[in-house]
């Protein structure tokens, strides 16, 4: 079963009298445990349409399925629980909660969200602090890491409470080159690893790369599909 | 719910400046109002206390009519033997009932033998009004103390004897008209100079109940008021319920009601004083729950702007706008219950630090009464569950906003 399933996708945004179409019909299907790219030039609606895989945005029409549940009619409470069961964030501008620590930061899914049991959420903290290379500095605040080693961080908050799938808009943004390929090569290995499926939007040639499946879009439409071997569907 | 309150500790302590100037504010604000109801409740409890254990009683009963037209000192509104007896009855048989004292109050000319004045008497038992007004030895402020006063003897106000230039020691005249017009005269030895003070009965004379009898000629118990002395005044009301409503059901021939009973608040304009004085906390407890929840919503709309971003990350990640809303508001009940309870301790030092300093202040003609301020612990408990209240409802307008909050709208928020 797909993980991520959209049929005549459309969204539209209403201003006045004006009516913005974001999204103009797509269709496409993400395999579970896949690497998968968005990419087109500002304003093409990659990151509406991240916005609507992750239940922050309702589609205007169309059938929308993630984890095998059609999402567009989840709003609020159960959007949010929805996301805190089996979605994953990763955002530019990182957005750790300043006045927690790494652990944490971490942990605040399996908290706030989920209500693990403390002795389970601390070993899974610790295994993602493990598996994301900052076992040493679970202490420390926000404040007190690199740009890298936030986004480190990120990326375990993101997986730590086993999601199907994590979302990711431009990760790599806000990060220099070498370490925008060692967030991509770990995120690569959690997916390996945890059999996640990441799915991004980008401008960066770099995630481009290294993505298996990318969608391009342009106005709203999903121009073409490729592949790692570099097929390409129009 | 741990979880939101330490959430809601480190976002304070994040913005640790803002938080102590709020807190602060709040402190301010209960340390105002918890000085100024144990100070104005000191002063509150002194001036009752003076007026009712020197003068007044906590009650009075008097036959009915009588304190309409209590200016004239009416003789024949007088309570009967019969009906003095009924009193004297259910007021021994209240356990609330410390003591009382039979009173004849009258009117009579006041002769120093070359000058003649008015003057109003209290005709008092010397061992029912100390034991009911025990203050009122208090106010001798010339003569013998003790016993109050004998048969023959007369304590006068002072400014009679001033104006009369009359001293402790000297012979007077009164002179009365009984409730028959017959004018009797009788001598007084000056017992002693009573001190003045304001309010209904505060520039009487004393003499002896029975020397009343004889001056007046009344050969039957014949009573104007029975000032009524409870064990706790914090009773009055009940005990006035309990005695009201049994000697109101007392009727007379023409089913009149035949007693009228009032507490010391109907009696005095002095109460009106205390009124104001509970209107002004009132109006300070106003103004405190003002500042509360200005400050607290100023600092909440803050901390919402300011973490927009940060709302719309938790948002994403999948926390319930239910929790979000108690995030804030657990903030707000916290900045709320920091500042009371700072402003509780600072306030009940305050209050221990005046009592240890024995700060004395003059009222009227009285000098050096000590200010004793107290609070009650009912106060406290009540100033700071409004403060926490007030901060809980002046948090939740920005607490509503964070959780109605668009999470693409605050992500996007820079």
């Amino acid at each position: 079963m797909a993980i991520v399933e959209a049929k005549a996708l459309i969204k539209n945004y209403v201003a006045g009298d004006i009516t913005v179409q974001a999204i103009r019909g797509v269709d496409f299907v993400i395999e579970p445990g896949s690497f998968v790219s968005f990419v087109g030039p500002s304003g093409s609606g990659k990151s509406t349409l991240l916005n609507m895989i992750g239940c922050l945005d309702p589609p205007s029409s169309g059938f929308l399925a993630v984890a095998g549940q059609d999402v567009a009619t989840l709003h609020g409470k159960e959007a949010a629980h929805f996301r805190g069961e089996h979605i994953g964030f990763i955002f530019q501008d990182f957005n750790l909660i300043p006045v927690l620590t790494v652990f944490e930061n971490i942990e605040y899914p399996l908290l706030m969200v989920q209500n693990w049991p403390a002795g389970k959420r601390k070993a899974r903290v610790l295994e993602m602090l493990a598996a994301v290379g900052m076992q040493d500095q679970g202490d420390k605040y926000p404040g007190q890491i690199s740009g890298g080693q936030k986004q480190r961080v990120a990326v375990a908050r993101a997986l730590v409470a086993n999601p199907k799938l994590v979302l990711a808009d431009e990760p790599t943004a806000n990060l220099d080159r070498e370490t925008a390929m060692r967030i991509i090569a770990l995120m690569k290995q959690m997916r390996d690893e945890f059999g996640t499926t990441f799915v991004f939007s980008t401008h960066d040639p770099k995630v481009v790369k290294n993505a298996e499946t990318v969608f391009f879009l342009e106005d709203g439409m999903l121009q073409k599909e490729g592949n790692r071997k570099g097929e390409s569907h129009e | 719910m741990n979880n939101i309150v330490k959430l809601a500790f480190r976002n304070l302590k994040r913005y640790m400046r803002r938080t102590l100037l709020t807190s602060m504010l709040i402190t301010l604000g209960v340390v105002a109002v918890l000085l100024f109801i144990s100070v104005s409740g000191s002063f509150k409890g002194m001036m009752i206390g003076q007026i009712t254990d020197s003068m007044l009683g906590h009650m009075q009963i008097h036959a009915k009519g009588y304190l309409s037209s209590i200016e004239n000192l009416p003789l024949n509104r007088n309570l009967t033997a019969k009906q003095v007896d009924k009193a004297r009855q259910l007021l021994d048989e209240n356990k609330s009932v410390e003591a009382y004292s039979m009173r004849i109050k009258l009117g009579a000319m006041f002769s120093n033998f070359s000058e003649t004045t008015n003057v109003r008497l209290n005709a008092v038992d010397p061992q029912q009004e100390m034991a009911t007004v025990p203050g009122l030895v208090s106010r001798i402020i010339k003569g013998e103390k003790e016993g109050l006063l004998a048969r023959g003897e007369i304590l006068i106000p002072e400014l009679i004897a001033k104006g009369m230039n009359v001293n402790v020691g000297d012979t007077i005249v009164l002179v009365a008209t009984n409730r028959e017009g017959s004018v009797n005269g009788q001598p007084f030895v000056v017992r002693g100079l009573l001190e003045g003070i304001t309010g209904p009965g505060g520039r009487d004379g004393v003499i002896h109940l029975d020397d009343a009898r004889s001056l007046l000629r009344i050969e039957e118990t014949e009573i104007s008021e029975i000032a009524v002395r409870l064990k706790d005044m914090g009773r009055l009301d009940a005990v006035y319920e309990a005695v009201n409503g049994q000697l109101s059901a007392m009727k007379n021939k023409m089913d009149k009601p035949v007693f009228e009973v009032h507490t010391w608040r109907e009696l005095t304009p002095f109460f009106n004083i205390a009124r104001m004085i509970d209107v002004m906390t009132f109006f300070i407890k106003i103004m405190l729950v003002s500042i509360v929840l200005i400050s607290i919503m100023n600092v909440m709309i803050m901390a919402v702007y300011e973490r927009i971003n940060e709302i719309g990350t938790i948002a994403a990640i999948g926390t319930t706008p239910g929790k979000i809303l108690a995030l804030f508001i657990t903030e707000g009940f916290l900045l709320g219950l920091f500042g009371a309870l700072i402003g509780v301790i600072v306030s009940l030092a305050g209050i221990a630090g005046m009592n240890a300093a024995h700060i004395s202040f003059n009222f009227g003609r009285q000098e050096d009464l000590l200010l004793a301020p107290t609070i009650a612990a009912g106060d406290v408990v009540m100033v700071s569950v409004i403060v926490i209240v007030i901060a809980i409802l002046g948090s939740l307008q920005p607490a509503f906003k964070a959780s109605r909050m668009d999470p693409i709208a605050a992500l996007r928020h820079v």
